[in-house]
């Protein structure tokens, strides 16, 4: 406990993180891909910590994909994908991965819609 | 591993992706642009030591941080159907980038230009080996020759069941027909693998 009395939580942060994602490099056990769609479950201002966080949900919320995210807030995506993965953990982003396999078969109803799609532009 | 839906009741909507791929310089995100509802968003990815497809760059002696860069647009088909289009990356060497692009497209474009052929067979050769259905744009670029599409065909030797067009990049009903052109092309692969 003697080291807790250096600081209070108050106090915020003494030291920056060295990155902001703490030398992660993967997303965690979130299988996020450019195109997963996210978006945010509260608004930004709830969260009150760390601003990169407070970005990424202010891009997210309207469902958007990790990649318009990582274009947003200009950061890489792979930095983006860990913070994400932070977010998701804390139960404040809902996330939906594009489907896995896209197997003829199974979409072509959905080819046809994006093709019906595409045509009324 | 959690990959599915975390809250689908909320989250109703699904993404998928096109590939408009191509030599440098070629046009790719101008035709994004063209079709794009957004003006054409830069994302990054970073190439580091910890990097994924670190394996990918053999032979590179020195290991840096590159930055790849690609451009993206959307479209929303439809309320439940968003479509995005990706550029591959400018610069060819970044392979590895192309890979996690292709993970779950549903085709490509691939853009020439009839004044450099070749550029665009790096292209032709990735969505081949990878059986990722492509059509081939000729994009014709002011005072550039107009080959038939057929000496194209036997130029580049694309398979006969390969979409072969003009079109112009800058021009927004132009590139949507590639892409109508690509659909068209998928639901047919769609209906013939249906029938098989």
């Amino acid at each position: 406990m003697a080291e807790d009395s250096w600081f209070d939580e108050d106090a915020g942060p003494l030291v920056r993180p060295f990155a902001l994602t703490r030398g992660r490099t993967r997303p965690g056990r979130y299988d996020l891909d450019m195109i997963t769609l996210v978006v945010a479950i509260g608004s930004p201002r709830e969260s009150g910590r760390e601003p990169e966080y407070a970005r990424i949900l202010a891009a997210c919320q309207h469902p958007v994909s990790v990649a318009e995210v990582s274009a947003t807030v200009d950061l890489p995506l792979v930095v983006v994908k860990v913070l994400l993965s932070d977010l998701i953990e804390r139960g404040e982003l809902l996330f939906r991965s594009p489907p896995r396999d896209v197997s003829p078969q199974t979409d072509r109803v959905v080819l046809q819609a994006v093709l019906d799609g595409v045509r009324n532009l | 591993m959690v990959s599915a839906t975390s809250d689908g009741l909320v989250l109703g909507q699904s993404a998928l992706k096109l590939i408009v791929a191509g030599g440098f310089g070629v046009g790719k995100t101008t035709m994004v642009g063209a079709v794009s509802e957004i003006p054409p968003l830069r994302t990054e990815e970073l190439l580091t030591e910890a990097g994924a497809g670190i394996d990918d760059i053999t032979g590179v002696d020195r290991k840096t941080t590159t930055t790849v860069a690609l451009d993206f647009g959307r479209i929303t088909v439809n309320p439940e159907l968003v479509l995005y289009l990706f550029g591959t990356p400018g610069q060819e060497r970044f392979w590895f980038m192309w890979d996690e692009l292709a993970a779950g497209a549903l085709g490509a474009v691939v853009l020439a230009d009839t004044r450099r052929l070749d550029s665009c067979f790096p292209a032709v050769d990735f969505f081949e080996h990878r059986d990722i259905p492509f059509v081939l744009a000729v994009n014709c670029f002011d005072g550039s020759p107009r080959y038939p599409v057929e000496q194209v065909r036997d130029a580049l030797d694309i398979g006969a069941r390969v979409p072969i067009m003009h079109c112009d990049v800058r021009s927004r009903e132009s590139s949507k027909e590639v892409l109508v052109t690509l659909l068209e092309h998928l639901v047919h692969r769609a209906e013939v693998s249906a029938l098989t």
